[in-house]
Formats: structure tokens, C-alpha cells, sequence
């Protein structure tokens, strides 16, 4: 079992009137690969500040490795950060800045060398040592940010939405180099980022964010299909989400009929959000559906097509590689595991309607803002 | 219209340099009329070095500039990172503040300076206390504003993440300023420095207010000169004056634009990196 590394109890933040972040509540174990997914405006870089020692929460405790440190300032914590826009020293080439942390803690020269000498190799920056920092492109600013961190072997790195910058392509690549990295060093790396598909893809644990609170924590597969809440379903995927009843353990009931599910534990009758992803439903005969319905709106998108269907007036989004034209009337067939049922949240009825989706209604709304703008 | 502008950009050239120009080619005439061009000497120049008394007027003069730049420097740049630091309705309040005495007329702050002067001795019971100190003083105040002024958009420019960095890599957060944040802001203090240099050099107005007898700088004197025909060795003293002032103006431009021509390319690199 793996061991608790940071803890972060009841932490509040507040810029004035602004409550940024309302009691987290968070255990970060070691050597694990945890992200901060949600998006702007969450709290999700504050608490890798706070983490990071260069904000104090207005109320709340950190601890690591068992040590409360919210009096450690951030040049005495074990925590490296690599940084937004990477902050590399531009008055400094490569090696001079991946060797600041180790020329400021005085290390003798030789180990300085040999350090910043394996660390350029582990990143592929070999033969640029004295190149100024500003003549390198975004990926390669990138490495040495990342190089210029884990050369001090701190026991946490953080990363404030480190990709951001770079193009998608340079951008899945890193992605996987992180995770090997990560993996390789075998530290704890603590990850921010608004990319959904980032955090999926790289994380140990993701814990979703939204209004300076902790919506979920969990592993990328658990987030994805056991979404808590109607934010976290939206978030993360594309979700559609329905009002139901849940009459009895593992029986919901929605659009006025009674489908089996793999969910219980809630009480009997209770009003609950409905989560079906697009990929799930299958497509039959009309007359072989649960439900039926005429399809609104088509959008290639290479794998997929996306497929608006009205439902008696509510419109799914339904993933399919089947083309079904425009008008067409299609059943759809649902499968207990199909179906993921959630309590009522603070969020439910904000997401998961897919109606304003099609661009007739798009080319609506710009009319309707030109109008306003005369 | 382009004929038009250009003819204007010569003319405005003409008004600006035109008297330099006759200064210097008079510092190295014979005669002692100005309107007469006898033959070109260095008897002027001669004269200069040979005046003790005037080179101990420009070497007080050089003294305070240098100590009451030195002292703004470090004083500025310090308030600098101090107001760079608060919030922003703050910030604007104290950097308004500290401008108001830059468009304050000379008399005024000369005039009240004096009088502060003043009433510190008469609290001390010295008979007066205007002399080499309070001059010191005097630069310093009205250079403070131009080196704040100078520092504050190096600042605001800098990624505020570059502190960060440092402190995340183990720096003192003065360790830090002295190994990061001085050289983001460093165009900014020379900018700053050498204004205040060029400032002090050629005050007259408060400087005439705060001194004593006792430490006259080159300005205060050489305004008793212009009751009297003035000596043609000033000539050659001023003509060296503006060369200097010249010498540190293109320094202060060159350093600029390469700092300037630094930060485009570090930008287009980012851009590169994107694309």
C-alpha cells in the first residue's frame, strides 16, 4: 500500500470576497501520478500554489511526510514546481539554468556536472548546454523546465498545466514522456490541467474540481464511468443526462419506462440524474428500441459520426459509425450498464442537454448577437 | 506632404542642435568674440585644466551626482518592488505620489526643501546646516521618482513566475531578487540611474536653495559667472559637458534596444514553438 505523502485538511482560500477554494480535503500518496483536472477559475492552480509554499491558505493545514509546513517557506520545501510558460531564467543558457538549484544549495562543481550532464540526457537536450534559453522552441523550453526541477530530486514535482503552450501533436508526445518520466524517476508528480483528455490519459488518481471544491476523486476509469455528479459527467466525456426516479434497487425509471440498472443503494422513489454516454447506446430498428426517436442533426468526425436525436423534445448526442441521414427515425436499445445513476447535485439540470447542439440553433444565436450589437 | 514633414524634422533639428554646434565650434576659437571665428586652438581646453577652481566645481558637481544616483538607485529600485508589490489601487495611488514632484516646478521643491532645511537646524541649533549633506539629500529626493519610474514597467513586464522559480529552487527571497529578478529589471535601473545622473549633473534651481558656501556645484556658480562676460574656457567646458551627456544617452539607448531586441526574439521563438 502505497504511502500518504501530502495531506491537505479543510484548506480555505479567500482573495478578499472571493472564496477560491472551500475545505479541501486531500491525500496525495507517494510515488503516484495525481491530477488537479477542472476548469479555469476551479482552484486547481491555487492548491498546487498552496502545495507549493507560495500562497498561504487563508485557513486549512498542510502536511508532509506527517510535518505540518504551512510556515515552510517554498525554499525549504522537498517540492519542485515546473511552471506555467516554463519561467526559465533568461539571462542563464540550458545548463546554468538546470544548474541554479544545485549552484544555490552549493554543491561542489563536479556533482553539479555530472547531475545537470544525466539530466539533459534524460530529457534528449544532450549538445545544447550552451544555448540560450530563448532561442529554444516551446517543447524544448519545456524539457528544460522539466530538467531544471527534478536535477534538485525533489520528493514531489508539481506541474501547473505544463502542455498548455505547445501544439497537440508535441503535445501527446510530451504526454507520454511525462508519464514515462514519472515512472522512471519514481517520484510523486502533481499535475494541473484543464484537458480532460490529459488527465485521463497520464493519471494515477484524478480529482475533479469545479468552484473551489473537490467534486470527485478517483482513478480515470472510475471518474469516467462512475461519474458523482452531473459536473463531473459533463466535464469529463461527453454525457447526456436525464431526470429519473430510482423505484428500487437496480430499476430506473425515465422517459416513462422502467429500464434494469447496475446501480442500488439509493432510497426507494428517489429523484436522480441519469447518465448515458454516446458511445453506449446502440442503434436498432424502431420497432426493436426501447425508445425511438428522429435524428436532427450529422456531424462527421473522422471515427464517429455525431449524432443529434430527438427524443419526445429532449436531444441525445449519440456516438455511432454508422451513418444515419438526417430525418431518419432510429431505436435505440440500452443495456443495464449502459446506465449510470447519480444523486441530485447542486449541478443537475445544467448539463447533459445536447439541444442546443445543432448549428441551426449556433446560427441563431450569432444573428441574435449581431442584432444586439446594432 | 512627406516634402512638407521632412522639411520640418530638418528645421526642428536645426533649432535643437544649431547652438550646440556654435558652443563647440566657439570652444575652439581664439577670440574672445563669439561672432568672430579666428583660428581653431586648444587654448581653451588649456585654460580649462589649468582653472583648479573650476575642476573642483565639476568634481563637486560629479560627487554629488554620483552619490545621490547611487543612493536613488538603490533606494528606488527598492520602492520600486515594494509598490510592484501592492494592490493595484494602491499602486496607482503611491505611483501617482511619487510623480507629483517630478511635475512639481524646481522652485517649489528648492523652496521647500530649503525651508525643511531650515527648521532642522533651527530644532538642532546649528547655525546652518546647508552645505554638502543637504545638497545630498536634495539630489536624492528629486531623483528618487525617476528611478521608480524607470523600474516599475521592467517589473510589471517581467513573468512573475521568474521569483517563483527562484524561491521554488531554493533562493532567499533576496537571494532570489539578486540572482533573478536584477537582471530582468536591470535595463530599467541603468535607464533610471542615468537619468538621475544627468538630472543631478545639471540642477540649478534646488541646488541654488540648498547649499551652503561651503559646497557649490558647477550650475550655482556658473550662474554668478553670467553676471560677467562668460570665460571661453567654459565654452570648452560645456562642449565636454554634452559630450558625456551624449556618451551616456547613446549607452542608455543601445542598451535598451538590445534589450528590446532580446525580448522580440524570445518571443518569436515561443511563437515558433507553437506553430
Amino acid at each position: 500500500m502505497a504511502q500518504e505523502l501530502i495531506c491537505l485538511k479543510d484548506l480555505v482560500m479567500e482573495f478578499g470576497k472571493d472564496r477560491v477554494l472551500d475545505s479541501i480535503n486531500l491525500s496525495i500518496e507517494d510515488k503516484k501520478f495525481m491530477t488537479l483536472l477542472g476548469p479555469s477559475g476551479c482552484g486547481k492552480t491555487t492548491t498546487l500554489r498552496i502545495i507549493a509554499g507560495f500562497q498561504n491558505p487563508t485557513s486549512g493545514e498542510v502536511f508532509f511526510d506527517g510535518q505540518k509546513i504551512n510556515d515552510v517557506p517554498p525554499y525549504k520545501r522537498q517540492i519542485n514546481t515546473v511552471f506555467q510558460n516554463y519561467a526559465l531564467f533568461p539571462h542563464l543558457d540550458v545548463y546554468d539554468n538546470i544548474a541554479f538549484g544545485l549552484r544555490i544549495s552549493k554543491l561542489p562543481e563536479a556533482e553539479i556536472d555530472k547531475r545537470v550532464g544525466e539530466m539533459l540526457e534524460a530529457v534528449s537536450l544532450k549538445g545544447f548546454e550552451n544555448r540560450k534559453v530563448t532561442s529554444l522552441s516551446g517543447g524544448q523550453q519545456q524539457r528544460v523546465a522539466i530538467a531544471r526541477a527534478l536535477v534538485n530530486r525533489p520528493k514531489v514535482l508539481l506541474l501547473d498545466e505544463p502542455l498548455g503552450a505547445l501544439d497537440l501533436r508535441l503535445r501527446k508526445d510530451m504526454q507520454n514522456e511525462l508519464k514515462a518520466i514519472q515512472q522512471e524517476v519514481g517520484i510523486t508528480f502533481v499535475y494541473v490541467t484543464h484537458d480532460q483528455e490529459e488527465a485521463l490519459s497520464m493519471s494515477d488518481t484524478v480529482v475533479v474540481m469545479d468552484g473551489g471544491k473537490i467534486q470527485q476523486i478517483g482513478t480515470p476509469e472510475d471518474i469516467y464511468n462512475e461519474p458523482a455528479n452531473a459536473f463531473v459527467a459533463d466535464f469529463i466525456g461527453e454525457s447526456n443526462i436525464l431526470d429519473g426516479i430510482m423505484i428500487d434497487d437496480f430499476r430506473v425509471k425515465f422517459f416513462d419506462r422502467e429500464f434494469a440498472c447496475v446501480d442500488q443503494g439509493f432510497e426507494k422513489n428517489e429523484p436522480v440524474d441519469v447518465v448515458i454516454r454516446p458511445e453506449d447506446v446502440d442503434i436498432v430498428a424502431p420497432d426493436d428500441g426501447h425508445l425511438c426517436g428522429t435524428v436532427t442533426n450529422v456531424t462527421f468526425k473522422g471515427v464517429h459520426y455525431d449524432t443529434i436525436v430527438d427524443f419526445k423534445g429532449f436531444k441525445w448526442l449519440i456516438q455511432t459509425t454508422d451513418f444515419h441521414r438526417e430525418g431518419s427515425v432510429i431505436g435505440i436499445r440500452l443495456n443495464p450498464d449502459d446506465i449510470h445513476v447519480m444523486h441530485k447535485s447542486e449541478y443537475s439540470g445544467m448539463f447533459g442537454d445536447y439541444s442546443s447542439y445543432s448549428e441551426e440553433y449556433d446560427d441563431i444565436s450569432v444573428v441574435e448577437d449581431d442584432e444586439e450589437n446594432e | 506632404m512627406r516634402n512638407v514633414s521632412k522639411v520640418i524634422t530638418v528645421i526642428v533639428f536645426i533649432f535643437l542642435y544649431v547652438p550646440i554646434i556654435i558652443l563647440a565650434i566657439a570652444s575652439f576659437s581664439s577670440g574672445t568674440d563669439l561672432a568672430v571665428f579666428k583660428e581653431f586652438t586648444l587654448n581653451q581646453y588649456h585654460e580649462l585644466f589649468r582653472d583648479t577652481d573650476l575642476l573642483a566645481l565639476v568634481r563637486n558637481s560629479a560627487v554629488i551626482a554620483v552619490l545621490s544616483t547611487a543612493i536613488a538607485t538603490i533606494l528606488g529600485t527598492a520602492a520600486a518592488l515594494g509598490m510592484h508589490k501592492m494592490s493595484k489601487k494602491m499602486r496607482n495611488l503611491v505611483m501617482s505620489m511619487t510623480n507629483i514632484p517630478m511635475t512639481n516646478p524646481d522652485i517649489v521643491t528648492g523652496v521647500s526643501l530649503a525651508l525643511m532645511f531650515a527648521f532642522t537646524g533651527t530644532m538642532l541649533k546649528l547655525n546652518s546646516i546647508l552645505g554638502f549633506w543637504t545638497l545630498l539629500i536634495a539630489h536624492v529626493t528629486f531623483n528618487l521618482p525617476y528611478v521608480i519610474l524607470n523600474v516599475m514597467p521592467r517589473l510589471a513586464q517581467m513573468d512573475q513566475n521568474l521569483t517563483d522559480a527562484a524561491m521554488d529552487l531554493g533562493c532567499t527571497p533576496i537571494k532570489a531578487f539578486f540572482k533573478v529578478t536584477i537582471h530582468e529589471i536591470m535595463p530599467g535601473i541603468i535607464a533610471g540611474a542615468l537619468m538621475s545622473f544627468t538630472m543631478s549633473l545639471d540642477d540649478f534651481v534646488i541646488s541654488y536653495f540648498v547649499t551652503g558656501s561651503g559646497f557649490v556645484t558647477l550650475p550655482v556658480e556658473i550662474y554668478n559667472y553670467t553676471k560677467k562676460p562668460i570665460h571661453p574656457k567654459l565654452y570648452a567646458l560645456f562642449t565636454l559637458m554634452f559630450i558625456v551627456i551624449l556618451a551616456l544617452m547613446i549607452i542608455m539607448n543601445v542598451l535598451q534596444a538590445k534589450a528590446d531586441k532580446k525580448k522580440s526574439e524570445s518571443h518569436v521563438n515561443q511563437m515558433g514553438g507553437v506553430s
